[in-house]
């Protein structure tokens, strides 16, 4: 076969490709079963089991499904064993690449293959082994592509034999379409397995590295520079900045989800409610922007007021430019929202007949509220603060921008700190190799993060869901 | 009236005018309006926080969708813009330099003074380099213009822009008395001019006295496009330094004066830079005009010319991954946990994991991208196929849990009746719930989708954050997306970056608002009520 | 009571009453109701109703439902000011004050007329502190020991200590349906109310336990004037000495539970209690 047309075909758009063939052959499958079934029909052998047309999505069936496991296979892996067999090929020159280099090397192959041969026609080097990629990735996706073709013809010529007048081709069709619904909904499953095997096995290698005793209790982080990986300081900013933003939103937010299910009238939740709801919606990274445009400013300004006051000594509050504060003040007021809504639905579920009695002993209304309706609530509402603390521990742009990257144990909530979050995007963004511990510690820091999170999330839910269960 | 009929009990109020229960009764209700008090100001806090947040954005972004222009009319000279032959386009679209020459060369007759004093690269700095890209683009596609004159707006320099607004200092602006006389000296090798006049200058004196004993700052006079920086000042007469123009143009008339509250080195433009696009000003060759520019250039490293639109494309593109990922597969999960699944430990598994998926902090999923999708799998860098791919599994609870709720409120009576009359389960799904619910479902859908837009955390973690200047053309280029742009843009070390920031915060906001009331229009419009 | 409010009383009483025959039974007037009208929205559920509610004996509403007789016992503690869309119009008097007016306070009135729900609702508290509860807010008892005595009382009288005395402080929704309601009557009456009212206090209850709480409505007739609304014949013409006929909205017939139930006027009331409609 001509390495030129190999080329060529390496140039093509895969995804199209894939659908093209897959489509072409679905088609043809299902015009073929119909058919067939309306053969049945004229050849007189009886009434049908089922409708033609599910002869047709039978086969379709079978002929398509083989084809795209092959061809979503070579989707995953296509590029890497294309890349492979070029790593195996390389002269020995390249021996003395590190795996990072030769990595950032293939990648910039990878690239210019994949525009004109007039870009790269520089080195002469380079454009030998671009070429010679371009040759191998066209012979992956021919192969892949005629592996698809074979795979759907395999299927074809399968439920080609097995139609037939008695064949209970609809019950068949079901039971895929059945079992295709299953592996969507067991997709959720895979990307928590994903997840958490990413994580462990990652955590597994910097472990492997850095005890992880040092890790979690050490008090000096200095990951940048590959030298101390102690996280208390992230964890604690972490801390701290949940809490100023809990202080601000659980006040804030349950009185807000008190005010509008007890007292609003209907005309002034119409209008509230849908309000408290664009909080929820405006993007983290808007609001970190918001924090170091407006509220860090601010929070400095104020600081330096603070410590210009005669009895005040001098340099007492840090007042960064990125501060703890002005971060948790806004992450506070984007979980405004996320608190009040779920403290309202909450609220609501407590029985009106909770509300009578009560009102019925000639209580008022915010007794009733605090003496009978929010001890009834209160599972759910500790549930809601539970998942707005995870949302506050796991969130990240505001942070970023607004809380600085110095990791450090202090109480001044106008100094710079930082948080598990911010370590993970400082340490992940940019080029980063997969074998430092630099990088892998992002990785640990994640999996912390995981578990924190996962362990508020399961407690609110399980709470919620027993809260649920007595009121229904 | 206060005894009763019935035998007292107890010490309960035994009317309504029991003082001790009036008392008690009035210390309750203050109670209760404390309480609601409360709540009312809970909520006042939410919604102020809401006006200064739209404010603040929003008139920042004012400033950033206009900016102003300096025009030039440029003989374009072939051996200047098409040294390599006038027929090679190829080379004319990027030859930067040769036509950022002619702009130089404009500014520098223009303003004589600035190479007499050495400060050509002071002058040069009112249009950036880049500036001309699109002058040298379009005289690429028609190289006949070579040889004519062409009229071009390029774009002022960001901080003369910010200056210009006014955002650098609060400027405070007078006129002086008449000049009644101006006279030339020279004074420890500067030039200096008097300006005298009878009382002319009092304000000028006094101005001069505050910046002094303040941070210190500048005072300019202008008359018509001569300009004069203030050396010294007296009520009767006050000595200048030239900046541009000529002297002749001070004799006679008022003089505009400028103060403006910032030392020369604390500010990122110059006095003689003010000077002399206060003069292009007062040529009438400066305007301010929509900054479209914004909409429809890629990224750049410089404020004035840099634009959201490859950053709007990569986020289309991730959008249409993230959507072709999360909606199908959500839809089928959730009719597969509503309308199939057998009640059993893997359900409950399924549905416990799905909630709690929903509450993963997204930069977890930017984890699993890096580690599955780059690593793992040798997906491209940077490219908004990883992004869709990462998005469409953070969204993917968010679409499950809406279609299931809508698969909910279908009621049950429309499956007995499909089932009645002998359709199969999955015909009855497909033929019957599934189209009550599509409202229900896609409201959820785009609502979703909405949420993954403004999501920045996880692309971050898959390097979308590298800087693209091109627009991208398909899901696997490098490319970056709107609200990292936004992320990036805010940690840009110049101060016109923030204006930039905002306005890029409004494009996602309206894009975000916009697929928001499409969500609204499908739930009123085909959204049934049972 | 003074002269003058009482021959005010007497007059209006005798204006109201739809069988003046059957009026007094021994007793004073106690709930005294005056061409009241309810709507909620656009929608009227009373018309122009007025009765005398006798002190010291148990009044008991029957109708079909939907025809109102809820809605009318939720006008006597202004139940019906928490639903946003209900609008009350007339007088009611309690011992002659107007509790519809301006200077009342919809709080105060509740500390007076006590209520009782269809479905037993204790407050998710222990079982002490639901019946402590009315006292604490009206701040009836000033010590512990008072409000030991009150709880003590009555949930005697609610026949309910022998079950609970050594459980006082596990939660009320842990008591049996039948519990939780006498659970709820205790709390009512431990404010000492002068009206109870008791809004179809059986409906979820099973025969036993409904017994109990009729012989315990039947002790409780001693002390305090009792409003009951009923959908069972049997159980109105068990418990109560006089009855009011309810039919889409209006009083159709008011009288000593015996009349009513024996010799009614109305055919209407016949038609209903023979079992042709309802």
């Amino acid at each position: 076969m001509g390495r030129d047309m190999l080329q060529s075909i390496g140039h093509l758009p895969m995804v199209w490709m894939a659908f093209a063939v897959l489509a072409a052959t679905g088609c043809l499958a299902f015009v073929a079963g119909r058919s067939a079934a309306m053969g049945f029909t004229a050849a007189g052998t009886g009434p049908l089991n089922s409708q033609p047309n599910y002869h047709g999505y039978y086969t379709a069936m079978c002929a398509v499904v083989p084809a795209a496991i092959i061809l979503l296979g070579y989707g995953l892996f296509g590029g890497g064993i294309a890349r492979g067999l070029l790593t195996g090929e390389l002269p020995s020159g390249f021996a003395d690449f590190s795996p990072i280099q030769l990595e950032q090397y293939l990648d910039r192959v990878r690239d210019a293959s994949q525009l004109d041969a007039a870009a790269y026609s520089g080195a002469q080097l380079f454009s030998a082994v671009t070429e010679r990629y371009l040759t191998l990735s066209g012979g992956v996706k021919l192969s892949a592509l005629l592996a698809a073709l074979l795979a759907a013809a395999g299927g074809f010529a399968y439920a080609r034999s097995r139609l037939a007048g008695s064949f209970r081709a609809r019950a068949q069709v079901e039971r895929g379409v059945e079992i295709m619904l299953f592996l969507c909904a067991a997709i959720a499953i895979a990307t928590t397995l994903g997840i958490v095997a990413s994580l462990f096995f990652e955590s597994l290698r910097f472990f492997a590295q850095i005890p992880v005793l040092g890790f979690l209790f050490g008090t000096e982080w200095n990951a940048q520079t590959n030298a101390d990986f102690g996280a208390v300081p992230l964890f604690f900013g972490t801390f701290i900045i949940s809490l100023i933003a809990m202080c601000v939103a659980a006040p804030i937010g349950l009185y807000a989800a008190i005010y509008l299910s007890e007292y609003a009238g209907p005309g002034v939740r119409a209008w509230v409610k849908p309000v408290l709801e664009v909080l929820a919606g405006i993007p983290t990274v808007v609001y970190g922007f918001f924090a170091i445009l407006v509220v860090a400013p601010f929070v400095r300004e104020g600081a330096l007021w603070l410590n210009a006051l005669p009895f005040i000594p001098d340099e007492f509050l840090a007042a960064s430019s990125t501060n703890a504060l002005a971060a948790g003040l806004v992450m506070g007021v984007m979980i405004i929202p996320f608190v009040s809504s779920l403290s309202d639905d909450v609220i609501n579920a407590v029985p009106q007949s909770l509300r009578d009695g009560a009102y019925a002993m000639g209580a008022t209304k915010s007794e009733t509220v605090k003496q009978v309706i929010m001890p009834a609530a209160l599972p759910g509402v500790i549930a809601a603060l539970l998942l707005a603390v995870s949302r506050a521990i796991g969130e990240t742009m505001i942070v970023v921008m607004a809380a600085g990257l110095r990791p450090q144990i202090t109480a001044d909530p106008t100094a710079e700190i930082t948080t598990i979050t911010v370590q993970i995007v400082s340490l992940l963004t940019g080029d980063s190799e997969f074998d430092s511990p630099k990088t892998l510690s992002a990785f640990a820091l994640g999996f912390v993060l995981f578990l924190m999170t996962l362990v508020f999330n399961l407690i609110a839910l399980r709470v919620v869901q027993k809260y649920r269960e007595k009121y229904d | 009236m206060t005894d009763q009929t019935a035998p007292t009990r107890a010490t309960r109020p035994s009317s309504f005018n029991d003082e001790a229960a009036k008392k008690r009764l009035r210390k309750r209700n203050a109670a209760e309006r404390r309480f609601k008090f409360y709540g009312m100001a809970a909520i006042g806090v939410a919604l102020a926080f809401l006006v200064l947040f739209v404010f603040s954005i929003g008139s920042q972004a004012l400033t950033a969708f206009s900016h102003h222009k300096i025009k030039f009319d440029l003989p374009l000279t072939a051996e200047t813009v098409a040294p390599e032959g006038v027929g090679d386009t190829a080379a004319i679209a990027e030859n930067v330099s040769g036509f950022y020459q002619l702009v130089r060369e404009n500014l520098a007759e223009r303003f004589p003074e600035a190479a007499a004093d050495g400060r050509e690269r002071e002058l040069n700095d009112l249009v950036t380099r880049l500036a001309v890209l699109p002058m040298a683009r379009a005289t690429a596609e028609n190289p006949g213009r070579i040889g004519e004159t062409f009229a071009y707006s390029a774009a002022l320099s960001d901080d003369l822009d910010l200056y210009l607004k006014g955002a650098v200092a609060p400027e405070t602006r007078f006129k002086s008395g008449p000049v009644t006389d101006v006279m030339r000296t020279l004074q420890n090798g500067e030039k200096r001019i008097v300006l005298r006049g009878d009382g002319a200058f009092d304000r000028i004196v006094s101005e001069q006295a505050a910046l002094r004993s303040g941070e210190g700052g500048t005072i300019l006079l202008q008359s018509e496009t001569s300009i004069a920086r203030l050396i010294d000042s007296s009520p009767d007469g006050v000595s200048v330094e030239l900046l541009t123009g000529d002297l002749a143009g001070f004799d006679g008339p008022r003089a505009d004066v400028r103060v403006i509250p910032l030392a020369e080195d604390a500010r990122n433009v110059t006095d003689r830079q003010i000077a002399w696009t206060l003069a292009l000003k007062e040529d009438g060759r400066l305007s301010r005009g929509i900054n479209w520019a914004l909409l429809s250039n890629a990224d750049s490293t410089f404020p004035e010319i840099a634009g959201v639109l490859a950053a709007i494309v990569g986020s289309l593109f991730t959008m249409l991954i993230t959507a072709m990922i999360a909606i199908p597969i959500g839809i089928s999960a959730a009719i597969y946990l509503e309308e199939y699944a057998p009640k059993n430990r893997v359900t409950d598994l399924i549905e416990v994991n799905i909630n709690n998926l929903a509450a993963v902090p997204s930069i977890v999923f930017g984890l699993l991208g890096a580690a599955v999708f780059l690593n793992f799998l040798a997906l491209p860098r940077s490219a908004p196929l990883v992004g869709g791919l990462v998005l469409g599994l953070l969204t993917l609870p968010t679409v499950i849990i809406a279609s299931r709720a809508a698969l909910r409120s279908v009621p049950p009576s429309i499956r007995s009746a499909a089932l009645g009359v002998g359709a199969s389960k999955t015909q009855t799904v497909l033929h019957h719930v599934l189209p009550l619910a599509a409202p229900g479902i896609m409201t959820g859908a785009i609502i979703g989708m909405a949420r993954a837009l403004g999501e920045t955390a996880p692309l971050l973690l898959i390097g979308m954050v590298a800087f693209v200047a091109e627009v991208p053309s398909g899901p696997t280029d490098e490319a970056t997306a709107l609200p990292v742009l936004i992320f990036k843009w805010s940690t840009g070390a110049e101060r016109a970056w923030e204006p930039n920031t905002a306005a890029a915060i409004v494009v996602l906001l309206t894009f975000m608002v916009l697929m928001n009331a499409l969500a609204v229009f499908v739930r009123r419009r085909f959204e049934r009520r049972w | 009571m003074s002269e003058t409010e009482n021959t005010r009383k007497d007059t209006l009483i005798s204006q109201v009453t739809v069988t003046p025959s059957a009026d007094t039974s021994g007793y004073a007037t106690k709930v005294d109701c005056k061409h009241i009208n309810v709507s909620y929205g656009d929608k009227q559920a009373i018309f122009d109703i007025s009765m005398a509610i006798p002190e010291r004996s148990v009044t008991a509403f029957i109708g079909p439902s939907g025809c109102g007789k809820s809605t009318f016992l939720r006008c006597i503690n202004r139940m019906n000011d928490t639903i946003e869309s209900a609008k009350v119009e007339g007088q009611i008097f309690i011992d002659g004050e107007d509790v519809n007016s301006d200077h009342i306070d919809p709080v105060l009135l509740r500390s007076r007329v006590g209520m009782v729900f269809q479905k037993p609702n204790p407050f998710p508290k222990s079982i002490y502190d639901n019946i402590a509860y009315g006292p604490r807010i009206h701040g009836i008892a000033t010590s512990r020991t008072d409000l030991d005595e009150i709880v003590e009382t009555s949930l005697t009288r609610a026949g309910l200590w022998d079950e609970v005395k050594d459980r006082l402080t596990q939660p009320g929704t842990g008591l049996s349906g039948g519990q939780q309601q006498r659970l709820c009557i205790a709390r009512a009456i431990a404010v000492s109310p002068e009206v109870i009212l008791m809004d179809e206090p059986c409906s979820a209850l099973d025969p036993i336990a409904t017994a109990r709480i009729e012989e315990l409505i039947d002790e409780l007739r001693e002390r305090f004037c009792i409003v009951i609304v009923t959908h069972s014949m049997q159980q109105a013409a068990r418990v109560s000495q006089r009855t009011a006929f309810f039919h889409l909205g209006k009083l159709v017939e008011y009288g000593d539970t015996e009349t009513v139930f024996t010799n009614p006027s109305d055919d209407r009331t016949s038609d209903y209690i023979t079992g042709r409609f309802g």
